[in-house]
């Protein structure tokens, strides 16, 4: 848990303009009140089971486990198991967190919701429930992600979303961001920022936390139910990070779990061209929170690269800058190769077309299993469905579609 | 005396120039700014995300640092702008991440260095102080607060502790150079702080008028306006200067001859 003013060790905090100060604290007092109230847990519980198809299966990759056995020494090569919350509605882990803050925006009598998004995952989600509440959606997104994600953008105007492209900076998602957090500043009396990850100023990054807890609680029983045990590992990739802790949180407190998140290396940690903002970043305050970022020597912040667009934010949430601070989680890195590869492994191996995010949590997976022996237990979150990645893939793979 | 406290004890009201660092001729534009009338000068330090500022200050922030601005330049700006104006007072804008990348203490020793006299950081709330108050006041540099529509009497006495130079009223919620607030408003909102502090009132954001910042002289003891010389930079260029001397000089005539209510 943060502290009363949302700082995870170092972390977290409340930067923002004092016009949103205000907004922000009620916030706070609104989500302390509803995460005390059953009806609120349990409209949301109803929600995730019945429109967003919770649980979502725990899986295990058998094909997989055997594929990455056969480069194994003797004896060794984990179990792999998916939690495959990219089986969601929308197809992807994003509509957890939105659906609770829907239902949190309403508490607060707002009747316009706003959110930034850099793959459409999240925008996509966001107009889903926007569409399910009847609430009017306007969704920043940049430019240049408008252009690669084409289909997302399809998607969330037939939702009913408006969608503004922000063409500031190189037209990415923190451009988003910033586009996102200047309409809020001019809009606070009636307007809902729905954040998308585990980052903002504080409560979000604990609240968009506890919303997608439900993926590492499940998990949990799931797995001790089909296997008598927990996992030795857990896994997942990271952009702001809001699965990752999602799955991770339930499980902080059992000393014997393992955990790895992994970030997008893109071309490389060595070069500039990555979105590893803990690996290659430094702290410093950005879009509310005082966390990890991609900067210069002088403060000014970085482009990230990933050739997922739902990875290169460079910041993250501030909880993980606080976890890799204590310890408890284990940060790596993979390329833009690596991630590629990983999503055809997946591909030909499960039948499974994961987005391209996860399958920097996959290839991370292939890379650990190895080491660990038979009887030990990976468990990693597939977080999205790779429909919306298919023409990036084609582009990289040469193939025109 | 301080230098804030010689400029808000003029007999009249104070006029609050913003430009943009390293945004065209940087030190020609801040004598322009001088020479029309400007009682107190505001240089912004460029940020590459600056989520509060409207569509013209984010362009100058984006030109300046395409023009390759340091934060040494702006620092360097500041001191040689201390040594031409030995008594205007000088106060930094901008955002957190670049104050506090080397820590809190190098910049506001920095700051001291250069003959800074307050310091607005747009995102540092009152809440999180801790990351730039301490090491601004160590230094005798005023760590210069906001206070906006939003906020509420119940909030008020923490924005004005650890608060110093002046404060700056926020006329609208919203970001920079947008529309701007109705004038009654804007006098029930001064009184309401001024019955507050004793720390002069100044108003700024969406004032781009001498008649919009006479109004407002009529009753705040400062008026800042920052978007519309910004605009002029971002719109002359280094042929700027001339331009600004010009609006200065209309904004400055029309806020000093305005009467304190």
């Amino acid at each position: 848990m943060p502290d009363s003013r949302g700082h995870f060790g170092d972390y977290g905090g409340r930067y923002v303009a004092e016009t949103l100060m205000p907004l922000v604290l009620d916030l706070e007092r609104e989500y302390r009140a509803a995460h005390a109230d059953p009806a609120f847990q349990e409209q949301f519980d109803g929600l995730l089971e019945h429109y967003v198809g919770r649980p979502s299966p725990l899986y295990y990759a058998e094909r997989l486990t055997e594929e990455l056995r056969k480069d194994a020494g003797a004896g060794m090569g984990a179990q792999v198991w998916f939690k495959r919350d990219e089986l969601n509605h929308t197809g992807a882990h994003k509509i957890n967190n939105c659906i609770g803050q829907i239902l949190l925006a309403m508490r607060m009598g707002k009747t316009r919701i706003i959110a930034e998004t850099g793959a459409g995952q999240h925008g996509v989600a966001t107009a889903t429930v926007c569409a399910r509440f009847g609430l009017p959606c306007v969704v920043y997104m940049g430019a240049e992600d408008v252009r690669r994600q084409s289909p997302n953008v399809f998607r969330m105007k037939l939702l009913g979303a408006e969608i503004v492209p922000v063409t500031a900076g190189r037209g990415t998602l923190k451009d988003a961001m910033n586009e996102a957090l200047r309409d809020w500043v001019a809009n606070v009396s009636d307007t809902f920022y729905i954040i998308g990850t585990a980052a903002g100023p504080h409560p979000y990054p604990e609240l968009v936390r506890d919303f997608q807890s439900v993926i590492g609680k499940e998990a949990k029983a799931q797995i001790e139910l089909r296997t008598g045990r927990l996992p030795d590992l857990l896994v997942a990739c990271i952009g702001g990070g809001s699965n990752a802790l999602g799955l991770f949180h339930p499980f902080l407190d059992d000393s014997d779990v393992g955990m790895l998140g992994v970030e997008a290396a893109g071309h490389g940690l060595d070069g500039d061209e990555h979105a590893a903002s803990l690996l290659g970043g430094h702290p410093g305050v950005l879009h509310g929170n005082r966390t990890y970022l991609l900067q210069d020597e002088d403060g000014q912040i970085t482009e990230g690269h990933s050739i997922s667009a739902g990875l290169d934010y460079p910041g993250i949430g501030p909880e993980h800058a606080w976890l890799k601070d204590t310890g408890r989680v284990e940060y790596t890195a993979i390329t833009d190769k690596e991630a590629l590869d990983a999503f055809q492994l997946l591909c030909r191996t499960e039948g499974i077309i994961p987005a391209l995010e996860p399958s920097h949590a996959i290839a991370a997976v292939a890379k650990r299993a190895k080491e660990m022996p038979q009887d030990s237990i990976i468990l990693a979150n597939l977080c999205g469905r790779g429909d919306k990645d298919i023409f990036t893939v084609a582009e990289k793979l040469g193939v025109e579609i | 005396m301080t230098r804030f406290s010689t400029a808000f004890a003029k007999p009249h009201p104070a006029l609050v120039c913003f430009i943009t660092a390293g945004d065209g001729d940087t030190a020609a534009n801040l004598d322009a700014l001088v020479a029309g009338g400007a009682d107190v000068i505001e240089l912004g330090m460029p940020f590459t995300d600056p989520m509060a500022d409207g569509p013209a200050i984010q362009a100058a922030n984006i030109r300046a640092l395409n023009g390759g601005t340091t934060t040494a330049d702006v620092l360097r700006h500041a001191a040689e702008f201390r040594a031409r104006h030995p008594h205007v007072p000088l106060v930094l804008m901008g955002y957190a991440n670049p104050m506090i990348r080397h820590g809190p203490e190098w910049f506001a020793d920095e700051c001291a260095k250069a003959g800074v006299d307050g310091v607005i950081c747009v995102d540092i709330p009152p809440e999180e102080d801790e990351a730039l108050g301490p090491a601004l006041r160590a230094k005798n540099i005023a760590p210069i607060r906001l206070s906006t529509p939003t906020t509420d009497a119940a909030r008020l006495p923490r924005v004005l502790e650890g608060s110093d130079g002046f404060l700056y009223y926020v006329s609208v919620a919203g970001i920079t150079g947008k529309q701007q607030a109705a004038q009654a408003s804007i006098a029930d909102a001064v009184a309401r702080l001024k019955a507050a502090t004793d720390l002069p009132v100044a108003v700024g954001f969406g004032v781009r008028t001498p008649e919009q910042a006479a109004a407002i002289a009529q009753v705040a003891d400062g008026v800042v306006v920052g978007s519309a010389l910004v605009e002029i930079v971002g719109e002359h260029g280094n042929d700027a200067p001339e331009k600004l001397r010009e609006l200065t000089q209309a904004l400055a005539n029309a806020v000093h001859s305005a009467r304190k209510g």
